[in-house]
């Protein structure tokens, strides 16, 4: 039950987000030029890593928006939250 | 009976208030402040339960919430009954009623004994090994046999009539334990202007030092009780400060959440607590947490040492000094540590008997020189082979051990007692720190886990951080706490401590014996039975992971989750896998701490306040009209509306064929409807849906399908066109929050340079779907100045009209397969546009319907159900829906993945129609289909999703999705029950009116 820091609200009890997966993951412009082993790359593949990962967060039961987190898997440590089509944070 | 074993003065309980209670049908005496054990123990009752698997008899072991084996029924039978409550943490109260469980016909004479004499059969993974085969036997013989001999207490079985609740909590510091680190720390907390939250357990704060007496321990010159009473005293009055008795804490999670349970009523008569709260969850949240948890003391593992009798020597010594009550008359103390010998001594001044079996050489602490100076008889170098006695132990023997420890010499000496007061040291409570993700580290010297890495803001302090010795304790905690609140002074650092330094303990995880390990009975896990022997076996037989040796003979499992000797089993696994302790880790320490009633956990949320319960306008009407409800999501919608004693059959081929000869009338408000706004509004339905959207006109409707970018069908509806840029969209009733959050992620990450906007208006309108020949001369009456011709308002288009002078949006669509308008109307108006409805369709005999019989109407069109029909693994061809999946749009969402090469199989399952041979016969949804019964493995081909008795149709439909389906349109297949096998042919799975000219009817 970790704390998340909406980027449109502020602090919020993780109760109120949803996850939505690895972040950064584009959807791709020309699906039909892709083969079957890219297209399924884009859909399936997932890193699921232990440790720091790129995730997106929607504010469900608050201001609807998605955005970008930067979470350690391993013990829920958030190290920075960014609006989506910005650059994640260099440090 | 009168308590034979108080003897004693204390100044902890109330003398005054004398109590009486009942255990195991009997009537007793305690006093007020009393737990149910230290009240049995002062009437000379040890026996209090049978074990799991072997039920021997069992005793008070502990006096904490470590206690394995005095767990009891509470209360009667019925609703206040509650099981696996510890004897050792109920606090008796008037007319306090407990039994004794896991004995059969009684306590004191137990058929399931018998286990005990078999128990060489019954060794670890027995349950696994033997009553895996036959599998016949396991409902017959193993089950029932186990259930009747295992099992710990009774369910109630009426609904809990007590009240719990659910509270917030936030503040600066919590501090977990009330004993003298966690009294220090509130106190330094506090003081510089932290609130602060102190919890405990106990009905009282003070934890062990309360009691210590021992002119050795003092603070400031002072007794080190006397000075914590009056640290006690002043910490009541502190501003910042709030301190919960009778609290303990469930669990840790991360960011300093924490889970406590307040008991607030267990502790009272039924009379006190009527009406009350029993307890309440405490959801903290705090800046900064300081765990003060205390340590709990380790057993010694040797033979037979489970008897009743057989107790650990600290929470002998709280009986004694706390309580005022004597665990017996003729005690022997068996120690490996000095901490033990100021149980002897407090024995001692007490005038009862006591000496003590040390598996040391010698120590030279003042304890034991104070010890021997009060002539109390030590061995040394000695350790306990085997005790004796069924019910209460009744001697021991004893024999000399071996220079290295691993054996015993000379011959065996015969003590009597009537008490074994064991210590085999200390183990730090570690578990709410390795909840919260801590890491432990482990110290050689006295072989315990402690807290190492921790990624909370949080410190461990006391004896639950290694610390055992007074002074150690009190000066790290005044600099643990200074170093955590950044603090650089405290009231406390001046403190004076005296106290006699504990010297070497010596280790030995199993003790020798004279016979070999398999002729012995050296426990581990009280509660659960399993024994240093069974733990060798399941190494033995290749278990090395300790989680699976736990699991395997299910050591630590119990509802004690083997506080006292998982340290035992540990260390057992690491010598016989030949590793240093420490270096297989431990297993996991999950929440709860303690066990949480369900009542706790669920909080107010019971009955009506279990979900939201979502209805619609009109559901006063169908409730009037005495409709039976289906849950859809969460809404309440009418399933049908029986008329007198009509079933759910009857009721449902009388509305359906009403329906499709006059009118019917359903409540469709429930579906989902979202507001799409925008210049790209239709570009963006474009993407979303499989269909072309960009050419549909204003006013017009059109039926779209929504996939999931694996390709699966994942929503569909009608859309409307209102607008040039404005849309209003239908989804399915459980699908609607789902379709707008998938929906708002693709505009946000994907899109964002759409200009379209989407508002969710489900609960802002209601909607009366009318259908049947009837309908439009029912609409013509509603809304006398709309044309209802079909070159005016043709089949899937839409008109804005008034009632009564409120605006309406009628949609000409249908579900049903027959003429049909669906008017929607602001929500407060939605009563009285049924009631209207009704009103001018009386004429024509205009019948509501429920859910039942539109899922039967549509079946019998074949239209889809998404969610009953699909499952996430159909795609648009699947369904046989190519006709509305779009060849020549770029692309869509989903549309790729209709060209993998798994998606385009053709033997995938496919949505065919069923009939049965017998046209009376109807199919059981979900009921599997196969070709060849007699093959085996049997093959499933597939399963019926969508089942009715059409009685437009006169015979029974079915809707299935078969493997490769559409290639067997006329193929016999079989559908096997349980006691028949029905057999069906594929068919078509439109199977009225496939013209669609009821539509213009
Ligand atoms: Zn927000």
């Amino acid at each position: 039950m970790f704390i998340i820091t909406c980027p449109f609200c502020g602090e919020r009890d993780q109760s109120e987000f949803s996850a939505g997966g690895e972040a950064h993951i584009v959807r791709p412009k020309q699906p039909t030029e892709l083969s079957d082993d890219e297209w399924a790359d884009f859909l399936f593949m997932r890193k699921n890593i232990k440790g720091v990962q790129f995730e997106r967060w929607n504010h469900a039961h608050g201001c609807r928006k998605w955005f970008n987190v930067i979470r350690d898997t391993s013990n829920d440590k958030i190290h920075a939250v960014y609006k989506m089509g910005e650059k994640p944070p260099t440090k | 009976m009168s308590e034979n074993f108080r003897s004693l003065e204390t100044k902890f309980l109330d003398k005054t208030n004398r109590i009486s209670f009942k255990y195991n049908g009997k009537k007793y005496y305690g006093y007020k402040g009393d737990t149910l054990a230290s009240a049995l123990l002062s009437n000379g009752i040890h026996l209090i339960g049978r074990s799991f698997k072997y039920h021997r008899p069992r005793g008070i072991m502990t006096c904490g919430s470590e206690e394995p084996n005095a767990i009891v029924q509470i209360g009667g039978t019925g609703s206040f009954t509650e099981p696996n409550v510890r004897a050792t943490e109920q606090e008796i109260y008037e007319g306090l009623e407990a039994s004794s469980q896991n004995c059969w016909p009684s306590v004191e004479f137990d058929v399931g004994g018998i286990n005990n004499f078999i128990s060489p059969v019954i060794p670890a993974g027995f349950y696994y090994k033997t009553f895996m085969w036959p599998k016949k036997l396991w409902y017959s013989l193993y089950e029932p046999a186990i259930r009747m001999s295992a099992g710990l207490g009774k369910s109630p079985t009426q609904p809990d009539p007590e009240l719990y609740d659910h509270n917030h909590l936030h503040c600066d510091v919590l501090v977990v334990g009330g004993g003298i680190s966690g009294i220090i720390a509130a106190s330094i907390s506090s003081d510089n202007g932290n609130n602060t939250v102190l919890i405990d357990d106990k009905n009282s704060l003070g934890g062990s030092t309360i009691f210590q007496d021992d002119e050795n321990f003092k603070i400031n010159d002072e007794i080190s009780s006397v000075w914590l009473n009056n640290q006690i005293k002043k910490i009541k009055n502190k501003k910042n400060l709030i301190i919960k008795h009778r609290t303990s804490l469930a669990a840790y999670h991360s960011y300093n959440y924490l889970l406590a349970r307040e008991n607030l009523a267990d502790h009272k008569s039924l009379n006190e607590r009527s009406n009350k709260l029993r307890q309440r969850l405490w959801k903290i949240r705090a800046k900064k947490v300081i765990l003060a948890t205390g340590a709990i003391e380790r057993p010694l593992i040797f033979n037979n040492n489970d008897r009743p009798g057989v107790m650990l020597a600290n929470s002998v010594k709280k009986y004694i000094d706390y309580f005022g009550v004597r665990c017996g008359n003729k005690n022997i103390i068996f120690t490996n540590n000095d901490s033990a010998y100021e149980t002897a001594i407090s024995l001692n001044k007490k005038g009862i008997n006591v000496s003590i079996v040390d598996i040391r050489n010698n120590s030279s602490s003042i304890l034991v020189k104070n010890a021997k100076d009060a002539g109390i008889k030590i061995y040394w170098n000695h350790t306990v082979v085997n005790t004796a006695g069924y019910r209460r132990i009744k001697s021991i023997q004893i024999m000399k051990m071996s220079e290295d420890g691993t054996n015993v010499i000379d011959s065996k000496i015969n003590l009597v007692c009537d008490n074994l007061s064991i210590s085999g040291g200390w183990t730090p409570m570690v578990h709410l720190f390795t909840q919260s993700g801590g890491k432990l580290k482990f110290r050689d010297s006295d072989q315990v886990f402690l807290p190492n890495v921790t990624t909370s803001d949080q410190i461990s302090i006391g004896s639950c951080n290694g610390d055992f010795e007074l002074d150690d304790v009190i000066k790290n905690t005044i600099s643990e706490c200074k170093n955590f609140l950044s603090l650089s002074l405290t009231d406390f650092d001046l403190l004076k401590v005296n106290c006699p330094k504990q010297k070497e303990s010596k280790n030995i995880w199993l003790l020798p014996n004279d016979k070999p390990l398999g002729k012995t009975k050296p426990f581990l896990d009280f509660q659960n039975d399993s024994t240093a022997k069974d733990i060798k076996l399941a190494m033995r037989e290749g278990f090395r992971s300790i989680e699976h040796v736990k699991r395997y003979t299910t050591t630590g499992m119990g509802t004690d989750q083997g506080k006292l000797a998982n340290m035992h089993a540990l260390g057992i696994i690491s010598e016989t896998a030949g590793v240093k302790m420490g270096t297989l880790g431990t297993t996991t320490f999950r929440p709860p701490y303690t066990p949480l009633t369900f009542g706790t956990i669920v909080g107010r949320n019971v009955g009506t306040f279990f979900d939201i319960a979502r209805k619609t306008p009109m559901h006063a009407w169908h409730e009037n009209r005495k409709a039976k409800f289906e849950n859809v999501g969460q809404w309440k919608r009418a399933w049908y509306y029986p008329m007198d004693d009509e079933s759910i059959h009857q009721a449902v081929q009388r509305e359906s064929k009403a329906a499709r000869e006059s009118a019917g009338i359903l409540d469709a408000s429930t579906l989902g409807k979202i507001d799409i706004k925008g210049t790209d509004a239709s570009e963006f339905l474009n993407r979303v849906y499989t269909n072309a959207w960009s050419k549909l006109g204003i006013g017009k409707c059109r039926y779209g399908l929504m996939l999931n970018e694996d390709g699966m069908v994942y929503d569909d509806g009608v859309t409307t066109r209102l607008d040039e840029n404005h849309y209003v969209m239908t989804t399915t009733t459980g699908g609607a929050a789902n379709v707008l959050s998938k929906l708002e992620d693709y505009l946000q990450t994907e899109w964002p340079e759409l200009d379209v906007w989407l508002t969710s208006v489900t609960d802002q309108y209601a909607t009366a779907s009318v259908c049947g020949p009837n309908s439009k001369n029912i609409l013509k009456k509603l809304f006398p100045k709309v044309e209802f011709n079909d070159e005016n308002f043709p089949h899937m288009s839409f008109k804005n009209a008034e009632l009564d002078g409120i605006n309406c949006r009628i949609m000409r669509i249908s579900f049903t397969g027959e003429h049909s308008y669906e008017i929607n109307i602001e929500s407060k108006y939605g009563k009285s546009l049924w009631e209207k409805c009704m009103d001018e369709g009386k004429e024509f005999n205009i019948t509501p319907y429920g859910t039942e019989t539109m899922h039967l109407l549509r079946a019998e069109k074949g239209f889809i159900i998404v969610g009953q029909d699909t499952d996430g693994t159909m795609t648009p061809i699947d369904l046989q829906m190519d006709w509305i999946v779009s060849k020549k749009k770029y692309d869509f969402i989903g549309k790729r993945s209709l060209y993998r090469s798994d998606t385009m199989r053709e033997d995938r399952k496919q949505l065919v129609g069923l009939l049965t041979d017998n046209p009376n016969e109807v199919l059981e949804e979900g009921a599997q289909i196969v070709q060849d019964e007699k093959k085996q493995p049997i093959e499933m081909l597939g399963h019926v999703t969508s089942s009715y008795f059409s009685p437009n149709l006169n015979k029974s439909i079915a809707l299935a999705v078969i493997k490769n389906g559409k290639k067997l349109k006329g193929q016999k297949l079989l559908v096997p029950m349980k006691d028949k096998t029905i057999k069906v042919t594929v068919s078509d799975y439109i199977f009225f009116d496939s013209k669609n000219e009821r539509l213009n009817a």
